[in-house]
């Protein structure tokens, strides 16, 4: 792809002078300050951006309550302005559970790493499911353990090299990656299951979209929702930082497979993932090609 | 697009049109990259000159449509973005 | 019966008694995982919260059921879990995080004995914590301890163990259960609800002492500071009884229901003549250290005995309360019936007499009937 038409840089260090509409905010209202600690790269705030701002437009902050778990995300429970709650490593489903039985009608949601969610807390998520509560999980799926510098979990996929996985996982030696998205799918008191990305502007658009599913499906007491959010890592992934959409769409992406796993109670089959992955894409790089994402 | 001018003389001129533009908060940037290659009309380079943590940042160039597909992208919440009531057209010599 | 407060004398065995008096107390979230001999408090529970509108969940395990009470008392709420000894040992790690989170649990141990002494006054988890520990004597104490255990957790934001047994849980009692009134508690304005969301002044209910951004914050390290100088005010929670102290020889310091075993072992010795005091603690954390010293310093005082159902636990505490003023003699011992979960043959007022009095006389102790081939001393090893 060839670069910008001209060399001529434009003053954007304030908003313009000639009539024009602001359509995005520097950050979510709901984010109280735009400072965080995250490595350059990370996915993890963009995950954070559309989850903040789908609370934001349903219009249910007055009631929503976070569960946190522990991981990098962890700081931003005191950046968040949302009611919150910390979990032990593996262990905000639980407590998720007892803040909404105690709360029905508040929207409760846990914001867990795959360390913490598929490693330490795998028996939780998966019974919090197969009971139904009415809670939200949001897995921010790296494939490392970012925070303790970059080892190797249950969703790492082959091949992937992690401090603990020096040559790259071995199926032999480390064992297959627990596709979590997959294995909730399969749970009767879940019902909606989404599995969406960071990696480019096309893929935080569908993210955005899953949230909205989500919360409102526990918003009608539906059953248990569950949003996989594949990021990018490169400080865990020992890249540069600009490989980092491309790394996690061919690795990550190549075996926790994008899509919505599970709607109105029937789990989607590979092939209909797929296919539908391919489209959706081509059909995001048009509009933003035009001009724009947003439902106006 | 050339226009002959009264002499007689052609002097090509582009015109580009921009639908939006960003304001890019450099000072928060740590210097990733995402937004290169996320920018659909290509009208995004990083510059040369660092900020204060010493990360290089994303300049802006004319024929931004406001898509806000850099923002979508960027983990840093660098960028504002805004569409043009009109779209400003931004002429260069080719 | 849909009441849980019951004016007239109803029988009950003991884990449906500490269930209503948690329920009178305003419990609306219990969680827990069956084990012996804590699941009937679980079934209990499972019954009778419905029914005021609270909930009880069969968690997948122990470490769920904390994390589910965690929940529960972060949005403001009562809430308790429980188990017995082994259970709790999985619980650990929320045990402590929950105390520097400050948040009011009640834990309920039915322990297989008094083996699980040092489990809850020192604690199985990481840190510096204390949880005030109850020992109720009984069922009818046991219903007031339950009610205590929840106005001390909320006036403290700490957790509060009441540790029961096998014999409390299961003996039945014609027992009243009525309400306690306690001195009222500001409300629990650090409780997060929702409400305060995407206000600018939302909270937080965390253990890590990290703050809202533009709120005060102690931080993890200022965290573990405050909740280290709280453990000296709640010393002040200490409480004790005692008996026939005044001209005791020998004092005998023991708790929960073996201990009103051993008080009754003690009338009779007195009724025999015999110069015999006891030293009841009722709470284990703070342990009444003063009151065993001053028992110790008594001129006529000339020895200490404790009794435990166990190796050797609360005997630990015995000695720093005694600071070597007396002797302080093991007189207890590991008891269990044959399944390993109930009481034993140490539980029998004659065999109690017999130990006191042996130590009362400086006669060797003798061996508990049925343990004699035990011993590691007899160096044969039987599954």
């Amino acid at each position: 792809m060839s670069g910008p038409r001209t060399p001529i840089v434009i003053d954007t260090s304030s908003a313009p002078t000639v009539p024009a509409r602001k359509v995005e905010e520097l950050k979510p209202a709901l984010l109280l300050t735009q400072e965080h600690h995250m490595c350059p790269g990370c996915g993890e705030p963009l995950a954070i951006r559309q989850f903040l701002e789908t609370i934001e437009d349903l219009d249910v902050a007055q009631r929503s309550i976070a569960v946190a778990g522990i991981g990098c995300y962890t700081s931003f429970s005191g950046t968040m302005d949302i009611d919150l709650v910390q979990a032990l490593h593996g262990r905000a489903p639980s407590v998720a559970t007892g803040v909404k039985r105690m709360l029905p009608d508040a929207l409760v949601f846990t914001l867990q790493g795959d360390g913490d969610m598929v490693n330490e807390g795998l028996q939780e998520v998966i019974h919090t499911a197969a009971r139904g509560e009415n809670v939200t999980c949001i897995l921010l799926n790296n494939g490392v353990f970012g925070e303790t510098g970059g080892h190797m979990t249950a969703t790492s996929v082959i091949g992937q090299r992690t401090k603990t996985s020096l040559d790259g996982r071995d199926a032999e030696y480390h064992g297959y990656p627990i596709l979590i998205g997959d294995l909730i799918a399969q749970l009767q008191g879940a019902a909606y299951v989404a599995r969406g990305s960071v990696h480019n502007a096309g893929g935080v658009a569908r993210t955005r979209k899953m949230f909205k599913r989500a919360f409102e499906t526990q918003l009608r007491g539906e059953g248990f929702t569950f949003v996989e959010v594949l990021t990018m890592c490169p400080t865990g992934w020992f890249i540069p930082t600009a490989e980092g959409p491309g790394y996690m769409n061919e690795t990550l992406g190549e075996v926790h497979i994008m899509g919505e796993l599970k709607i109105d109670g029937r789990v989607r089959t590979t092939e209909e993932l797929h296919a539908e992955n391919v489209a959706r894409q081509r059909e995001l790089d048009e509009q933003l090609a035009r001009g724009g994402l947003h439902d106006e | 697009m050339s226009e002959p001018n009264v002499r007689g003389t052609s002097v090509e001129i582009t015109k580009i049109k921009s639908r939006g533009t960003v304001t890019i908060d450099v000072e928060h940037c740590k210097g990733c990259e995402l937004c290169i290659p996320a920018c659909p009309p290509n009208v995004l380079t990083m510059s040369t000159p660092v900020n204060h943590m010493g990360y290089r940042y994303p300049e802006l160039h004319p024929g931004c449509t406001g898509c806000a597909a850099c923002l979508l992208v960027c983990p840093d919440f660098v960028f504002e973005v805004f569409r043009f009531e009109q779209p400003v057209v931004t002429e260069v010599p080719a | 019966m849909t009441s849980t407060v019951t004016s007239e004398r109803v029988l009950m065995e003991g884990s449906e008694a500490l269930a209503r008096a948690a329920i009178v107390a305003g419990c609306r979230f219990f969680a827990g995982y069956p084990m012996t001999p804590f699941t009937e408090v679980l079934e209990h529970f499972a019954r009778l919260l419905p029914d005021v509108g609270g909930a009880c969940i069969n968690a997948e395990s122990e470490l769920e059921a904390v994390g589910m009470a965690w929940g529960a008392l972060a949005t403001g709420a009562r809430a308790a879990t429980g188990s017995t000894g082994q259970g709790l040992s999985l619980m650990q790690e929320s045990f402590s995080e929950m105390t520097l989170a400050e948040l009011p649990l009640v834990i309920f141990n039915m322990a297989r004995g008094q083996q699980d002494y040092f489990q809850a006054t020192r604690g199985g988890g990481h840190g510096d914590y204390r949880h005030i520990v109850l020992a109720p004597q009984d069922v009818r104490e046991g219903v007031e301890h339950v009610q205590l255990a929840f106005h001390l957790a909320d006036k403290w934001r700490n957790p509060v163990l009441v540790y029961g047994d096998y014999l409390l849980a299961h003996t039945q009692e014609a027992i009243a259960i009525e309400a306690i009134e306690f001195p009222v508690l500001p409300a629990k304005d650090w409780a997060v609800n929702g409400s305060r969301s995407g206000t600018g002044r939302s909270g937080a209910v965390t253990s890590l002492g990290i703050g809202k951004v533009g709120q005060r914050a102690l931080g993890q390290e200022g965290k573990a500071q405050y909740i280290a100088t709280k453990i000296p005010y709640m010393e002040r929670e200490v409480r004790v009884e005692t008996g026939f102290l005044d001209d005791a020889e020998t004092v005998v310091v023991a708790f929960g229901s073996p201990a009103k075993f051993v008080k009754y072992a003690i009338t009779q010795l007195r009724a025999a003549g015999h110069r015999v005091g006891y030293v009841r603690p009722i709470t284990l954390w703070p342990f009444p250290y003063a009151t065993v010293a001053e028992a110790a310093g008594l001129p006529s005082v000339r020895r200490i005995g404790s009794f435990e159902l166990a190796a050797g636990q609360m005997i630990d505490d015995v000695r720093i309360g005694v600071a070597g003023r007396v002797p302080v003699t093991f007189i207890g011992g590991v008891s269990t019936d044959h399944s390993g979960f109930g009481v034993g043959r140490i539980l029998d007022v004659e065999v109690i007499t017999d130990r006191i009095l042996a130590l009362h006389v400086d006669r060797e102790l003798p061996v508990i009937p049925g343990y004699e081939s035990c011993s590691y001393e007899m160096q044969e090893h039987q599954a």
